[in-house]
């Protein structure tokens, strides 16, 4: 069993009204038998933060293409995206390229 | 992962991470942070090289702006915009050769009136950018959608291009600067301290109205941006300026082209999304963002903390199928997410489109040939028997027949001008008969739609169709309407006595 894991932030950008307007979310995620990989964590995003709309954040189990996704302020590309596994005090940005949002 | 919790460990797992990632494909050193295109890794140092790099290269390389030009920077709040905004502030405090020497200001059109959004919350929005506007230093305008109410009919009409600035070269013009005026932007004209947004209670109301009036999100988003254009330009001509720049990214760029095909903007799509537009003569636009990808833009925002205002648009929160623009931008960027090549493949398609910019002198005469709403080339007069749009017109014309009397053979005339008003109400006629297969009915139509239609484009014929009455459109359009048909009923009327190149 591994002990909850704080997020240093969640943040997004140009999708906040799907979120209630928040852009910057303090997140802890809750313990759990097998270390949170980014797959999950948009699970849970889904299940506790999306207010609205979920279908235009996540699509399958990734997020919508036209979002970008950073962790630790590089590219998820490079780190593996979805199979990444989240560490203490990471930092994770969600940033909306779409029109409008 | 079992783990001793220990405060080091997590940082060493993380270098352990990235000293797995790859290196900057540019300085071989540096971990990489982006990936571009596929394959192309960048550290965000080189990243920023490359991004300043692009954008003076862009303008360097088309050297339409001239130094000391006095350019309109329209700045949507959004990513791309509010980029282009800071690389002109950061062109603009580089050192000598490198300088970009033009005088930018800034406009902000204010579109919450069309959104339906509070005089609060618009009043809100406008309070964040101006704190951003001020802070550039540069002069700025904010306006509110609701303007176009005040625009003079004249903003229809193409000027000629100013002659202030006869035939010099380029060249010419900067050794012209450096010589005469080095630092004129550094004294601008005072920025206008603006408080409040001015907006008539009325106009909001009317803007409204003719959002109300349209149907489909499509037309409505392309309503919008024909009348922000307008405003635009009216902007840039009242307040001075020769350039307007906007933000198009090329991502951006790439889902309008594809969009306007569906929309049936064919003829237009060079002159909408190449990197100069000279449809209002006078006042040129450009976009020298469209080398960059939305990606790049949203990726240098946030590692170089350029500010951004998030508004809501008409597609705020919609689904991917609201609109076509919506649909084929979800079409462009899922595609995106599978073959990376799909907005460069794109845009360097519309590299290879024409742009028809027809020569001031031969233009300025002939606005009438000019579409009343987008000012491009009308390419509904082509005469062109076998055209896809003739089969158009052929076959509404037939449908609109077989409700009012037995189909006869199609005429060998069939022109545009043959649906006037006469053969819609024609088509009333019959409508108690056989309840018309849903298809006359609906197609009656308001005169006034009917009587704009030959003054516009084939896509913004849709646009207007789309509306329940045209008669809801600002004054300035109805007017300029007006004057157009009257002069062409005069050509016709003096016709015989006109030579043939005048007419
Ligand atoms: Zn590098
Ligand atoms: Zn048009």
């Amino acid at each position: 069993m591994e002990s909850p894991l704080p997020l240093q932030s969640l943040r997004v950008g140009g999708a906040e009204l799907l979120f209630d307007g928040v852009k910057e979310h303090q997140v802890t995620l809750p313990s759990q038998s097998e270390p949170w990989d980014m797959k999950q964590l948009l699970v849970w995003i889904q299940r506790n933060l999306l207010k609205e709309r979920p279908e235009l954040f996540v699509q399958g189990d990734s997020v919508r293409p036209g979002i970008l996704v950073l962790i630790n302020d590089a590219d998820w590309e490079l780190m593996g995206e979805l199979e990444y596994q989240l560490q203490d005090q990471d930092n994770v940005v969600f940033i909306s390229t779409l029109h409008g949002g | 992962m079992c783990q001793v919790d220990e405060d080091y460990n997590g940082q060493l797992d993380r270098d352990e991470v990235l000293s797995f990632s790859k290196k900057c494909v540019k300085c071989k050193e540096a971990t990489a942070v982006l990936v571009i295109r596929a394959g192309d890794m960048f550290c965000s140092g080189c990243f920023k090289e490359y991004f300043v790099h692009k954008f003076r290269a862009m303008l360097g390389k088309n050297r339409i702006i001239f130094p000391g030009e006095r350019v309109l920077l329209a700045v949507s709040g959004g990513p791309s915009s509010c980029s282009m905004l800071n690389q002109v502030q950061e062109g603009l405090s580089q050192n000598a050769h490198k300088k970009l020497r033009f005088i930018p200001g800034i406009v902000y059109i204010d579109e919450g009136g069309a959104l339906g959004l509070s005089v609060e919350e618009r009043q809100r929005t406008v309070d964040e950018l101006q704190s951003m506007f001020k802070a550039t230093g540069f002069p700025y305008h904010i306006l509110p959608l609701e303007e176009v109410f005040d625009l003079p009919s004249s903003v229809l009409e193409e000027s000629s291009p100013s002659s202030e600035q006869p035939d010099i070269t380029y060249k010419a013009a900067v050794d012209h600067f450096i010589q005469t005026n080095r630092n004129c932007y550094l004294s601008p004209e005072k920025q206008a301290d603006l408080t409040g947004l001015n907006i008539q209670e009325s106009h909001t109301h009317s803007l409204q109205q003719i959002f109300g009036s349209i149907k489909t999100l499509t037309a409505k988003e392309d309503l919008l941006q024909t009348l922000r254009q307008h405003l635009l330009v009216h902007t840039a001509r009242s307040k001075g300026y020769s350039k307007l720049m906007l933000g198009d990214n090329c991502t951006r760029l790439a889902v309008k082209l594809l969009a306007s095909i569906s929309l049936g903007r064919g003829a237009q799509l060079a002159i909408d999304t190449g990197f100069s537009d000279l449809r209002y003569g006078d006042i040129i636009t450009v976009r020298p963002m469209r080398d960059y990808s939305a990606k790049e833009v949203s990726f240098y925002n946030h590692m170089y903390n350029v500010p951004s205002v998030f508004i809501p648009t008409l597609d705020t929160k919609t689904t991917d199928k609201a609109s076509v623009l919506r649909l084929t931008e979800s079409f462009v960027t899922k595609l995106q997410a599978h073959f990376p090549s799909t907005v460069s493949t794109i845009y360097r398609t519309s590299e290879k489109l024409q742009t028809i910019q027809p020569s001031p002198s031969s233009s300025t005469a002939h606005n009438w040939d000019k579409c009343l709403l987008c000012m491009c080339a009308l390419d509904t007069n082509v005469v062109e028997k076998a055209s896809a749009f003739q089969a158009t017109l052929i076959s509404e014309l037939l449908s609109q027949r077989r409700a009012s009397r037995p189909v006869d053979t199609a005429s060998p005339t069939l022109r545009p001008e043959f649906q006037g008003p006469e053969s819609t109400a024609a088509g009333g006629v019959g409508c108690e008969r056989a309840a018309c297969g849903g298809g006359c009915c609906s197609s009656v139509k308001a005169p006034e739609s009917t009587e704009l239609k030959s003054l516009l484009c084939y896509s913004c014929q849709l646009t207007i169709k789309d509306m329940s009455s045209a008669d809801l459109l600002p004054q300035y359009i109805l007017s300029e309407a007006q004057r157009r048909k009257r002069r062409s009923q005069m050509r016709e009327e003096i016709r015989e006595f006109l030579l043939d190149e005048d007419y």
